[in-house]
């Protein structure tokens, strides 16, 4: 009797004690694990942060990644394409503990984001704008782009419309195959509301020479052109000119209406939360790292900033017919025939290139009515 | 006096600056309403605090070793050379090209062809503004600057233009370097080599200033040139030569930069090592050894800015308040050791 009192208490004792114990450790355990599963991502910018451009572009999706729960984001701006950002990927990773990394410059794909995930096999590496080859790159690397031609052919559709020279003008950092295609999205877009629109580029060399872009503006302007674009870092200068000179704009990367309330007519912006968010939640879920992501209008990556107050009812309509069908997915900006401002056939007649065709990513030609060369 | 001051003596400025520095910058940051004292902690721990920490400073402090001597060895000889950028930039595109001529080969004969060709490219290049300046009485730190922009313009156009890889898209580069003539890190390490280049250069420079007769004819003419005329020196040589040597220096940057870093040359690798070295070959007064020291420290603050940023949200501008605090009191310190040396 006393024996069996006594186990009973010690038992009883011992289940209080435990139950006691695991009230203590529950939650402690709980809050623990939760600090330590907490995903640390860390973004990288070859820009600053406030730019009126590319890095905002990028900035923006990351301060919504900010409010989710489980995620830390640490950030770094003006990182140049060097060793610096080597560095700062490792010490991401080992000073922060960081696990996914968002590379947004292009210039950092080959060969630092490479090399990094080479040396890190288990943190994922998300990059912007590069282009992941199966077998050639590493598993735990990503890349991820938007069809951005699409919100620069509705530019071109508001740009032409609202031109009364008919003479567009478009600044360029450098003729390669990204910036061409908007150039040519551009021309196409103007080209399909005014058949006698032209596009005057310049290219100013690098992606970010503020007084050479105003410069260019500048010139454009003064040989006629009345609607500024452009594809540079920061647009502000060239938004900011062109709006001190009364003739019109369109944005790039992110809105530059705050700049131009009365000249800015639309503009072509990232909307990189999309991307952003499906890289995060695999990495979350556990799931395996997406190596290549893009998209357009249609599955959000991209997005028209709100026409300006210069945009006629009848441009507006226009633009938004074709975007329409954009978001149905069944409209082609490169179609045969097509032809380069040096006369010769690059998309025969009958054929057409979509979105996703590779040989899209090689462009290397102006179409006709672009005034240019490269 | 004292033996043990008269050793630390010459230490005592950069600690003092150092402390202004760390006062100056922060006031700053309180102002601003940041935590200073966690701030200053992170600085030290993100240049200096780990074995990371040190390899993250080195990296960043190797090719600035090289660019500084292209200011500090023609201010030996009393030209302001400002334009090691230039030099960088049509050493690196040098160094690139040699591999392409000499398919086949095996990988150190052709890093030590690359490295003459980045050398001797890079030192015409600079040399350009000795001729210009001795022959046609051209000011030299302006004419630098120009050429540095004509010689990034050439590095642009060739790199976009006949010496473009095809295959490399949206970065325009020349064709990468093929795996055995790649430079990689040091054993243990994760810094290359670049690092080694660099301090041998400044020992070398060192020597080449301070203890042979080629550097003390350099100094004289540095010191005053009529003189040195009047004394037989071959005055116009001398700055040519000394300015040949810089612009190597800052031409083998250049190519470290394509073998070590990024396996071709195209324009990510002018990120203003070139600049950057004006400030260490100043605040280091042109003395090749104390080039190491500052190199060191300049890569330092660019690690703990990078740490900065991440743990406290700083903007990147909050690393030039404190490197431009720390260059401000080096030099005002420097200023009042001499005076007081004078004194004495």
């Amino acid at each position: 009797m006393d024996d069996s009192t006594l186990s009973a208490g010690r038992r009883n004792v011992l289940r209080v004690l435990g139950a006691g114990a695991a009230w203590q450790v529950l939650p402690f355990g709980i809050g623990r694990a939760g600090a330590a599963e907490k995903l640390v991502v860390g973004v990288i910018y070859v820009g600053p942060r406030d730019d009126f451009g590319y890095n905002q572009a990028q900035a923006q999706a990351v301060a919504v990644l900010k409010k989710m729960p489980g995620v830390k984001v640490i950030e770094e701006e003006k990182v140049p394409e060097t060793v610096a950002v080597q560095k700062t990927m490792e010490a991401m990773i080992n000073q922060d503990k960081a696990t996914l990394i968002f590379a947004t410059s292009f210039g950092y794909f080959d060969p630092h984001v490479l090399k990094m995930a080479e040396k890190y096999p288990n943190v994922r590496f998300a990059h912007c704008g590069g282009l992941w080859t199966a077998g050639k790159h590493p598993k735990n690397v990503g890349s991820f782009f938007g069809y951005i031609d699409e919100c620069q052919y509705l530019d071109g559709i508001a740009a032409a419309s609202t031109s009364k020279t008919r003479k567009l003008g478009f600044i360029a950092a450098k003729p390669i195959p990204q910036v061409l295609r908007n150039i040519n999205a551009f021309l196409l877009g103007a080209r399909s509301v005014d058949p006698k629109a032209t596009v005057k580029v310049i290219f100013t060399g690098d992606w970010s020479l503020p007084v050479k872009e105003a410069e260019a503006a500048n010139s454009l302007i003064d040989q006629g052109v009345d609607v500024l674009t452009c594809h540079v870092d920061s647009p502000k200068v060239i938004v900011e000119t062109a709006e001190r000179r009364g003739v019109y704009s369109c944005g790039y990367h992110a809105s530059q209406a705050k700049l131009a309330p009365r000249g800015y007519l639309t503009g072509a912006e990232w909307d990189w939360q999309t991307p952003y968010m499906l890289i995060v939640k695999a990495a979350m879920e556990g799931k395996p790292m997406i190596n290549f992501l893009r998209g357009g209008l249609k599955e959000g990556f991209v997005k028209p900033s709100p026409f300006g107050p210069a945009v006629s009812v009848e441009a507006r309509k226009k633009s938004d017919t074709v975007k329409a069908a954009m978001l149905k997915g069944d409209f082609l900006i490169f179609k045969g025939p097509l032809v380069d401002n040096t006369g010769k056939t690059v998309i025969a007649a009958g054929k057409a290139e979509g979105q996703q065709d590779p040989q899209l990513e090689s462009m290397n030609y102006l179409v006709d009515g672009v005034i240019g060369q490269i | 006096m004292n033996p043990v001051w008269t050793l630390f003596a010459p230490l005592a400025p950069f600690t003092a600056a150092a402390g202004a520095a760390a006062l100056l910058f922060a006031l700053f940051l309180a102002a601003q309403g940041f935590p200073a004292v966690e701030a200053l902690g992170l600085v030290v721990e993100g240049a200096y605090g780990s074995s990371f920490a040190w390899q993250n400073t080195l990296s960043r402090a190797a090719p600035l070793m090289l660019t500084a001597l292209c200011v500090a060895l023609p201010a030996r000889a009393g030209l302001v050379i400002i334009g090691g950028e230039g030099a960088l930039a049509v050493g690196a595109l040098a160094a690139a090209m040699v591999p392409s001529a000499c398919a086949g080969w095996s990988g150190l004969p052709v890093q030590v062809l690359m490295a003459l060709a980045g050398f001797v490219v890079g030192g015409a290049w600079v040399s350009l503004s000795a001729w210009l300046r001795h022959a046609r009485g051209v000011n030299e730190t302006i004419s630098s600057l120009l050429l540095a922009y004509i010689g990034i313009a050439v590095f642009n156009f060739l790199v976009e233009g006949v010496l473009r890889d095809p295959a490399s898209l949206n970065k325009p580069s020349t064709p990468p370097l093929a795996d055995a003539y790649l430079i990689g890190s040091m054993p243990g390490l994760d810094v290359h080599w670049g690092l080694v280049w660099g301090v041998v250069f400044c020992i070398a420079a060192w020597f080449l200033v301070r203890q042979t007769v080629f550097g003390f004819a350099v100094g004289v003419v540095g010191g005053n040139p009529r003189a040195a005329l009047m004394a037989g020196l071959p005055v116009g040589s001398l700055i040519l030569a000394s300015c040949f040597l810089g612009g190597g220096a800052a031409g083998v940057a250049g190519m470290l930069e394509v073998a070590a870093v990024h396996g071709s040359a195209n324009a990510a690798l002018l990120a203003g090592y070139g600049y950057a070295g004006i400030l260490v070959s100043f605040a280091a007064r042109h003395n090749p050894l104390g080039i190491i020291a500052c190199a060191i420290l300049v890569g330092g603050i660019g690690a703990s800015g990078s740490l900065l940023q991440r743990r406290l949200d700083l903007p990147d501008a909050a690393t030039l308040v404190l490197q431009g605090a720390l260059f401000v009191a080096l030099l005002a310190f420097e200023t009042l050791n001499r005076k007081g040396a004078r004194r004495v």
